[in-house]
């Protein structure tokens, strides 16, 4: 473990999924599902692990929210099983499975409390009077709404009610947590921190969370495991480094991250190397495919190094024209053509407050990358 | 010249008010207050202009409210008010045990079959009303459409033209849509996803229903049940063409009074006393109707 490079540089020894005798908590089995003549999903199969944080990421329409709706049992499968431990939940009506939802529209009970709200689950699993009033005081501190017991939801803010919504669904102790986009309806910021106080709650609580999103950057910093879905199908499932830094083909290159792709004739260069001819030259590329066929080399902008000087000859090389950069304070991004019409992307991560070699618009510029760097695909 | 419409647009309303609610309201009190007399127009007494503000002063000293004590006497005015308001009363309650499950159907149904159902409860409403209570004479009476077929099918007839019973069906049948509108409303735009929530956290789709889905349709429920009490007790129609002279009702009342005996004040003063009753239902609607816009 210790000589092979890690993917994202990050060591994590939670992976249930690696382990061959761990049980998946659930198992999703041949899913498919189809809304008259549109098929929502398609054939599914996934496993989710105890206290894992997995998230279903992908572009509306791509099935996720299906997904999810047929765990919560809002829908049935037209096929295939849904197992919950070894048990066949798939034509279990919602109410009697140990699985709870925060919806993205929260749909807190206008007509309740807060407290009440909270304690709605609890009181239809029939806990003692007594004990539902201690967890709905736990639950309120839990999310930090101590004292707002008596609001309605109206009079709250979006944040707070948002907390009331992930505390109802908290409470009476579901199996796995469901999230359907949670934080579509917060601003930037308050997304940020509530992230973060999301992955301690579930750290604490030893539960294990679904999320439903499109937003890749929710995904990445939230979840252990991310799938990839396109079309009703996941396209890839792996640690956020995995599907960002080995990303299976081009579309999760593109869904996840900005990517520079070219486009050529492959052939081996020995050693697991690729060599891709393509119209913008001739690079070189950690990876095993079959040579002869057609191939992209992905590359993420930040792996660019953007020179104003020509680099000694060798390497994967590019030249151009700085077309346009963004200075976003952290990063800066360039936009360079190398041929008419044809631009890449570099970023560079600001580590320095000054450059002995600043750089304009319309300089000439060079690129380099490392071979590892890059990326082979096939699709 | 934009305040001025504005000045304009707030007058307007109250103008009209003025001249159709205010001013018969007080003629009809002033009425109340007089007395019946053998005379064209039937009662005394009347404003002397000639003699300016004496003239007012007599005419004032003239008004008493004897015929109030009068209706307070009769046990025929007592009665006829208390079934009024018992007749209205069980009407709405059939209203809502009929009206509601009507309007949750609807509102269950797929958007494109909900507007026909809509259209559906409104249609009756093109025909004549007069036209639609014959049509249930028609169907009530000894020899009708009903009785017909009952013995057609070797059954019992039933005969039930100048009851209650026959006064409360055209009640419910001709306020349905009032009941079944307001309520269609409010059910139609509730957030379904508060019914996945509540089933989702263990309600099973009844208990759902009856801690989520009804609570929250009482506001159209209430504005329905106000929206058809008011004018049913105040109905007058309806009681004489299906209720023979048996239903005592305060709107025949005030027609009898009027048109029979010639009673102007008697007349006046029962609809001021049925306008004072269905204040209070009118102010609650009116606060409900605040509530729900808010």
């Amino acid at each position: 473990m210790n000589g092979r490079p890690q993917i994202g540089g990050i060591r994590s020894s939670f992976a249930p999924w690696e382990d061959l005798s761990a049980r998946p908590l659930v198992r999703f089995e041949g899913v498919r599902k189809a809304f008259g003549d549109t098929v929502a999903v398609k054939r599914v199969d996934l496993s989710i692990y105890e206290r894992e944080f997995f998230a279903l990421l992908g572009p509306s329409g791509c099935g996720k929210t299906t997904l999810m709706r047929m765990l919560a049992g809002f829908e049935t499968p037209d096929s295939g099983q849904i197992l919950l431990g070894d048990q066949d939940i798939s034509a279990e009506p919602p109410h009697r499975r140990p699985v709870h939802m925060m919806f993205q529209s929260y749909a807190l009970f206008p007509h309740l409390n807060v407290a009440q709200n909270i304690g709605f689950g609890l009181r239809r699993q029939g806990v003692p009077k007594a004990e539902i009033t201690a967890r709905i005081e736990e639950m309120l501190a839990m999310v930090k709404l101590e004292g707002l017991g008596r609001r309605r939801p109206d009079q709250l803010s979006g944040g707070q009610q948002q907390r009331v919504a992930l505390a109802r669904a908290l409470a009476p102790r579901p199996r796995i947590l469901l999230l359907d986009e949670p934080m579509a309806a917060l601003d930037k910021k308050l997304r940020e921190e509530t992230q973060f106080e999301l992955m301690a709650l579930q750290q604490d609580l030893g539960l294990t969370f679904m999320i439903v999103t499109h937003d890749q950057d929710e995904a990445m910093v939230l979840a252990d495991r991310i799938a990839v879905m396109r079309d009703g199908e996941i396209v890839q499932i792996g640690r956020p480094a995995e599907v960002y830094e080995a990303p299976v083909d081009r579309y999760v290159a593109g869904f996840i991250g900005d990517v520079n792709l070219f486009e050529g004739r492959m052939e081996s260069a020995g050693s697991g190397r690729m060599r891709l001819h393509s119209t913008d030259g001739v690079f070189e590329a950690d990876g095993t495919t079959p040579p002869g066929d057609t191939g992209w080399l992905a590359i993420r902008p930040e792996k660019i190094a953007v020179h104003s000087k020509r680099p000694p000859p060798g390497g994967n090389q590019l030249a151009g024209r700085l077309l346009d950069y963004g200075y976003l304070g952290d990063w800066t991004t360039y936009l360079v053509e190398i041929a008419p019409g044809r631009t890449v992307r570099a970023a560079r991560a600001n580590a320095t407050r000054t450059d002995e070699q600043p750089l304009g618009c319309d300089d000439p510029v060079w690129l380099t990358f490392a071979p590892s760097s890059a990326v082979v695909l096939t699709k | 010249m934009k305040r001025r419409g504005s000045v304009l647009a707030a007058i307007l309303p109250l103008l009209w008010l003025a001249v159709f609610f205010v001013l018969p309201f007080m003629l009809v009190a002033k009425l109340s207050l007089s007395d019946t007399a053998l005379a064209v127009p039937p009662y005394v007494p009347q404003m002397d202009w000639d003699q300016g503000l004496k003239g007012m002063q007599a005419f004032i000293a003239a008004l008493d409210s004897e015929t109030y004590v009068r209706l307070a006497k009769d046990r025929l005015y007592l009665d006829a008010y208390l079934s009024s308001l018992r007749l209205a009363g069980i009407g709405t309650g059939l209203l809502l045990l009929i009206g509601y499950p009507v309007a949750y159907g609807i509102s269950r149904c797929p958007p494109t079959l909900r507007l026909a159902l809509v259209m559906a409860v409104i249609l009756p409403f093109w025909t004549s009303f007069l036209i639609r209570i014959y049509a249930w004479i028609a169907i009530l009476k000894p020899a009708g459409v009903l009785n017909t077929a009952l013995h057609a099918l070797g059954l019992p007839g039933i005969d039930i033209l100048n009851t209650e019973a026959a006064v409360l069906l055209g009640l419910v049948y001709a306020y349905l849509p009032f009941m079944v509108l307001p309520l269609y409303a409010i059910l139609e735009r509730q957030d379904e996803r508060l019914i996945e929530a509540a089933q989702d956290l263990g309600s099973t789709p009844l208990s759902a229903f009856w801690r989520i889905t009804f609570p929250l349709s009482l506001p159209g429920a209430a504005a329905g049940a106000l929206l058809c009490f008011i004018p049913m007790a105040g109905e007058f129609v309806i009681p004489d063409l299906l209720g023979g002279s048996e239903t005592l009702m305060l709107g025949k009342v005030i027609w009898t009074e009027f048109f029979a005996n010639r009673d102007w004040p008697a007349a006046s003063a029962v609809a001021i006393v049925l306008l004072a009753t269905l204040v209070i239902p009118i102010l609650m609607f009116e606060r409900q109707q605040k509530k729900v816009l808010s």
